[in-house]
């Protein structure tokens, strides 16, 4: 079990958005995050990653309580993890490789070659074309930001990787190129993944397991399966809608080999 | 992680058990340094417990470097585990080719130096076409008044003009007790005290009075004017309001001028009145001037030209202050860091042209003798 949440509780003054939240995921999977929106999934996700200090409860990763944990502790648990943020979060005054570079120039004795090697391998490995190491965010799109954020997240090589909204925004060829990437990535380097997401066909291309948030707890855990079988008015209206019947379709996606 | 390196039938093995990745890169990379010069040599992994991308990449970089020197490394038994890290990183440094950087040489300086040169001289014709820009926009709203923004007029006059009085009035009234401070003991040894009314009253009139009201003006507005049309431009406000034929001229860039061009002269009449208030009291204090001598000696001694001649350098102040503010806010890209850069420069620019101005004016009347 990589993260265990037990009875989280966050508040925004009188507004309750979690309430006995609990939750696990386990070593090695991808775990889809579900729910409507202002359910808290980004909450959720800011007080795994220490963001946010949750108002009760208790959230462990990788065993370890995150709760009252002393910096080194804590700086030490966030080298085993990255996060990509909704748009990148890119330095903007940084260029493509440079931003990359940022998590490997935490390593001791790195020399600074290898660390500009280790980071346009990270670049092309997201799928980026090298060219565009050296440009600045801004002069990237949407996409490709995202793929940035992707490789900075996983430049220290990290056991969990957060991805919010990773295809929020992308056309539906990018969308699905990501997904692909993503599972190509998993499967390489052996990641637990903590997704949050709306996207219906990324929770059938990637996901293991499906978490879903209504009523400030997580309603349901299981399988994609397991979901059509509950009967909760917003979870039936999501998987059985449209969208959730096309997506299911089309089913997860093959891992390419390479 | 340890390497150990055999030799069988002088045939080197390396041999790498335990975890190999980002922590061990060096140590390993030293160790790959050992290995001795043969055709022929082995790397076995099957002890391999941990990889990671960046231990992937050593030993791909690795193999690739003593083939070149003419070692033929086979990799042998990589586990199962690490075997689809390794391939994948294998995929991607063969696409992965360095981009090289072009030299720096004498040309590409010269090259730098025209392209700012030619950058000068498009900036230049930029203001020259912000200021076409709120002409023909002003011309227009004065032949037809009913598409004119008054309620934007009247807040941003609000904004650079009455809120900056408080600031405007104290820094004049100071100036004005430097200067009769200042004067009072370089003219007391000659005995022309008295003398000091002229100095105050000439300097802050005529100069220091709008000068310095400008200046500050510059620092306040020109930056709020970039950072707020920069903003509308980065959140795609400004293409918002062109798709709704809403004229971004007319409605953003007339308004702030024109209010800065109706309130600049203001504000530089309250700056002269501070000043002189300041002088007074202070020669009033160091001098024994009384407010009443001061008076007769300000009406007697002091030509009215010279508040003209300050006076009128302000609208011209303004109009600088506010075309160079609002061009760089329609200069800001899609990044939060060319907002930041552009409310700088914005802020350099005009203080530098409206000094530069100023000069400019202080030549003009000398030749014409004002």
């Amino acid at each position: 079990m990589v993260i265990r949440i037990r009875g989280l509780e966050n508040r925004f003054g009188p507004h309750r958005v979690h309430e006995g939240l609990d939750l696990d995921m386990r070593r090695g999977e991808v775990l889809g995050v579900v729910g409507g929106s202002g359910t808290g999934k980004s909450v959720l996700l800011r007080s795994i990653v220490g963001l946010r200090r949750p108002n009760a409860g208790r959230i462990a990763v990788f065993g370890e309580e995150m709760t009252g944990i002393d910096e080194h502790r804590r700086a030490a648990l966030a080298a085993r993890w990255g996060v990509m943020f909704q748009d990148g979060a890119l330095f903007s005054s940084l260029t493509l490789r440079e931003n990359v570079e940022v998590p490997l120039r935490g390593v001791e004795g790195l020399d600074p070659d290898t660390r500009r090697a280790l980071a346009e391998l990270k670049i092309a490995m997201v799928g980026l074309p090298l060219d565009a190491a050296e440009t600045y965010p801004a002069e990237l799109s949407g996409g490709m930001r995202k793929r940035a954020g992707l490789a900075r997240a996983l430049a220290l090589d990290p056991e969990i990787v957060f991805l919010d909204e990773p295809t929020a925004g992308l056309d539906p060829i990018g969308a699905a190129a990501f997904d692909r990437l993503m599972r190509d990535l998993v499967q390489a380097l052996g990641l637990s993944v903590f997704l949050v997401t709306h996207d219906l066909d990324t929770l059938y291309a990637l996901c293991d397991r499906v978490a879903v948030l209504a009523e400030r707890r997580v309603l349901a855990t299981g399988t994609l399966d397991d979901m059509l079988a509950v009967e909760h008015p917003w979870v039936r209206d999501y998987f059985h809608g449209p969208r959730g019947r096309a997506a299911r379709r089309s089913g997860p996606v093959a891992p390419q080999g390479r | 992680m340890s390497i150990k390196i055999g030799t069988t039938a002088g045939r080197p093995e390396i041999e790498i058990s335990g975890s190999l990745g980002l922590p061990e890169l060096e140590q390993a990379r030293r160790r790959f340094a050992q290995i001795p010069f043969a055709p022929h040599a082995t790397l076995d992994l099957s002890a391999l417990q941990r990889l990671d991308s960046a231990g992937a990449w050593l030993l791909l970089t690795e193999q690739a470097r003593l083939r070149q020197e003419g070692t033929d490394l086979t990799i042998a038994s990589v586990p199962p585990h690490a075997l689809p890290l390794v391939e994948v990183v294998r995929a991607n440094l063969e696409r992965a080719e360095p981009a090289t950087r072009p030299p720096l040489t004498v040309a590409t300086l010269l090259d730098r130096l025209g392209r700012q040169v030619a950058g000068a001289g498009t900036f230049l014709r930029d203001l020259l076409g912000y200021l076409g820009i709120f002409t023909a926009r002003l011309l227009g709203a004065l032949r037809r008044p009913r598409g004119f923004h008054l309620t934007s007029l009247v807040h941003h006059c609000e904004e650079v003009g009455l809120r900056a009085v408080p600031i405007v009035a104290l820094m004049a009234f100071l100036i004005g007790v430097v200067l009769a401070f200042q004067g009072a003991t370089q003219l007391r040894p000659f005995g022309a005290e008295i003398f000091v009314v002229e100095l105050i009253a000439i300097s802050i009139l005529r100069e220091l009075g709008v000068l310095l009201t400008a200046i500050i003006v510059a620092g306040r507005t020109a930056s709020a004017f970039t950072a707020a049309i920069g903003s509308m431009k980065m959140r795609e406000e400004i293409d918002a309001m062109q798709t709704l034929r809403i004229d971004p001229a007319s409605a953003l860039i007339l308004p702030r001028i024109l209010a800065l061009v109706i309130t600049l002269p203001i504000l530089g009449l309250v700056a002269d009145l501070s000043g002189l208030l300041g002088g007074a009291l202070m020669s009033w204090a160091e001098l024994g001037i009384s407010p009443a001598m001061f008076r007769t000696r300000l009406i007697e001694g002091v030509e009215p030209i010279h508040v003209v001649v300050g006076l009128v350098k302000a609208p011209v102040f303004a109009l600088i202050i506010g075309i160079v503010g609002c061009r760089a806010g329609m200069q800001v890209g899609n990044s939060a860091e060319s907002l930041g850069r552009m409310t700088s420069s914005a802020v350099v620019t005009a203080i530098f042209a409206v000094i530069v101005t100023d000069a400019l004016f202080s030549i003009l009347f000398a030749q014409v003798g004002l």
